[in-house]
C-alpha cells in the first residue's frame, strides 16, 4: 500500500460540508415532523376510517415499504415533471422523504394505538372528554410513548437514507461529497470524514430523541 | 434522438431483474455467514469480543450504506486494488447485511431462555456443543420471520449499486430513461418490478410472524 493519505481538500471544503449537513439535518427534521403528521393521520385512518380510505392506506404502505427509496425519488423527481408539476432537488428530495417515512411510521404509530385498551377511551368519554381531547391525551400520547424507540429508530434510518437523494443532487451532505470529490479526486479522505459527519449526526439525533423522551413522555404510569 | 418505450426496452428491464436478483443472493449469503459471526460475538460471555461486535453495529447501523459502497469502491483504489463495481457493490452490501443480520440474530439467541443454557451446560455440553444442539436450533425458529423481513429491505438496498455504476434494476431503468425519456413509464415499471420481487417476501414474513406468535402464545 503506497497511497499518500492527503486530507488538504477536505479541510479546504470544511464551510462547503457543514453547508451541506446543515441542509442534511434540516432536510431530516422536516421530513420527521411532516413524515410524522401523514403517519397520525394514516393511522388514524387505518384503525377507524372507513373501509375504502383503508384501502388506499394500506395501497400507500405497501407500495411505498416494498420499492427502493431510489426509485421513489426518481419517479418524483423525473416523473412529476412530464405531469406539468416542477420540483427544484432539494423539494423533491423533501417530499420523497415525507413519502416515504410515513408509510413506515403509519405501521409503528397503527400499533402503539392498536395497544391502547378500549376501556380507556370509554373512561376518557365517561368522564366528559371531547373525543379530540380523548384522542389527544388518551390515544396519541400514551401511543406514542408505547412506540417511541422503533419511531425515532426509524427516522435516524431516514436521516442516513437522506444521502440517497444526492443521486438527484440536492445539495445536502452526501452531494456536496461527490462535488467536492470531482474537483479533487481525494475520493477516499472525503467520504471517510463524509462518513464520521454521519455518524455524528446519528449520535446528535439519539441524544435530541433521548431529551425529548424526557421531556414528553418520561411520567410515571405505575400510578396506583 | 429519442428512442421510444418499445418491447426491447420492457425486455431489457426485465433481464436486468436477474443481476438486481443476483446481488440480493450473494449479499444474503455473505452477510448471513458474517452476520452469524458477528451474532455469536454479541453473545459471547466475552467482554472485549461482545464490545467489538457492538462497535461493528454501530459503525454500520450509524453510516449511510451509500457511503459505505463509496468507502468500499474508493477503499480499494487507496489499497491498491481495482475493484469492479460488481465486486463493490457485493462486498459493501455484504458488511452492511452483516451488521443488520447480526443485530437481528442476537436478539433471537437471547430469546431463548436462560435455563436451556444452564441445562445444556449442566449436561457437560461446551460452547459450540452447546449453540450447535440447543440454543441455534432454537433461535432459528424465531429468527425466520424477521430474516425474510430484512430480505426485502435487502433487494430494496441493492438500488444503491446504481450510483456506484453496477447495471442492476435501477440503472437499467436510468439507461432506458436517458433514451426514450418517458420518466413516468420506466420508472414505474422498475418500481413494479421491484414491488413483485419484495410483496410476496414482506407477505410471507407477517404469516411467518402471524404464525410463531400463535405458536408461543
Amino acid at each position: 500500500m503506497n497511497y499518500t493519505f492527503d486530507f488538504k481538500a477536505v479541510v479546504d471544503s470544511w464551510d462547503y460540508l457543514l453547508q451541506g449537513a446543515w441542509l442534511t439535518v434540516q432536510l431530516s427534521i422536516g421530513a420527521m415532523i411532516l413524515g410524522l403528521i401523514v403517519a397520525i393521520l394514516c393511522a388514524l385512518g387505518k384503525t377507524s376510517g372507513p373501509k375504502p380510505i383503508r384501502w388506499v392506506i394500506n395501497a400507500y404502505i405497501e407500495v411505498v415499504r416494498n420499492t427502493p427509496f431510489l426509485v421513489q425519488i426518481f419517479l418524483i423527481f423525473f416523473g412529476l415533471p412530464t405531469m406539468g408539476i416542477r420540483l427544484s432537488p432539494d423539494l423533491a428530495a423533501l417530499i420523497a422523504m415525507v413519502v416515504n417515512v410515513g408509510a413506515y411510521a403509519t405501521e409503528i404509530i397503527r400499533a402503539g394505538i392498536e395497544s391502547i385498551q378500549k376501556g380507556q377511551i370509554e373512561a376518557g368519554l365517561a368522564l366528559g372528554l371531547k373525543p379530540l381531547q380523548v384522542f389527544r391525551y388518551i390515544v396519541i400520547k400514551p401511543a406514542l410513548r408505547t412506540v417511541y424507540p422503533a419511531l425515532t429508530s426509524q427516522f435516524i434510518l431516514l436521516m442516513l437514507s437522506s444521502s440517497v437523494v444526492s443521486a438527484i443532487s440536492a445539495d445536502e451532505l452526501t452531494s456536496v461529497a461527490n462535488n467536492i470529490q470531482s474537483q479533487t479526486f481525494r475520493s477516499f479522505e472525503i467520504y471517510i470524514v463524509v462518513t464520521g459527519i454521519y455518524l455524528a449526526l446519528a449520535m446528535m439525533f439519539s441524544a435530541l430523541f433521548a431529551g425529548i423522551y424526557k421531556l414528553a413522555f418520561a411520567y410515571d404510569t405505575d400510578r396506583r | 434522438m429519442i428512442r421510444a418505450f418499445s418491447y426491447n426496452e420492457f425486455l431489457f428491464l426485465l433481464s436486468a431483474v436477474q443481476w438486481t436478483l443476483a446481488l440480493s443472493a450473494i449479499a444474503f449469503v455473505g452477510g448471513a455467514t458474517v452476520g452469524l459471526v458477528i451474532a455469536l460475538a454479541r453473545t459471547s460471555d466475552i467482554k472485549a469480543v461482545r464490545l467489538a461486535a457492538t462497535g461493528y453495529i454501530q459503525l454500520f447501523q450509524g453510516t449511510p450504506l451509500l457511503m459505505q459502497l463509496f468507502l468500499v469502491f474508493f477503499g480499494a483504489t487507496v489499497m491498491g486494488l481495482d475493484l469492479n463495481p460488481w465486486a463493490a457493490a457485493a462486498l459493501g452490501l455484504t458488511l452492511n447485511a452483516s451488521a443488520f443480520l447480526g443485530e437481528i440474530w442476537r436478539g433471537c439467541i437471547q430469546a431463548v431462555p436462560r435455563g436451556q443454557w444452564e441445562a445444556a451446560s449442566a449436561l457437560g455440553l461446551r460452547y459450540p456443543g452447546l449453540m450447535r444442539y440447543v440454543i441455534l436450533p432454537q433461535a432459528v425458529k424465531v429468527a425466520v420471520p424477521p430474516t425474510v423481513g430484512f430480505l426485502v429491505q435487502l433487494i430494496k438496498s441493492t438500488s444503491l449499486a446504481a450510483i456506484i455504476g453496477f447495471t442492476e434494476l435501477t440503472r437499467a431503468g436510468q439507461i432506458v430513461n436517458n433514451a426514450t425519456f418517458q420518466p413516468f413509464l420506466v420508472f414505474g415499471i422498475v418500481a413494479v418490478l421491484y414491488f413483485l420481487m419484495c410483496w410476496p417476501l414482506s407477505l410471507l414474513s407477517a404469516r411467518l410472524e402471524r404464525r410463531y406468535a400463535l405458536a408461543t402464545r
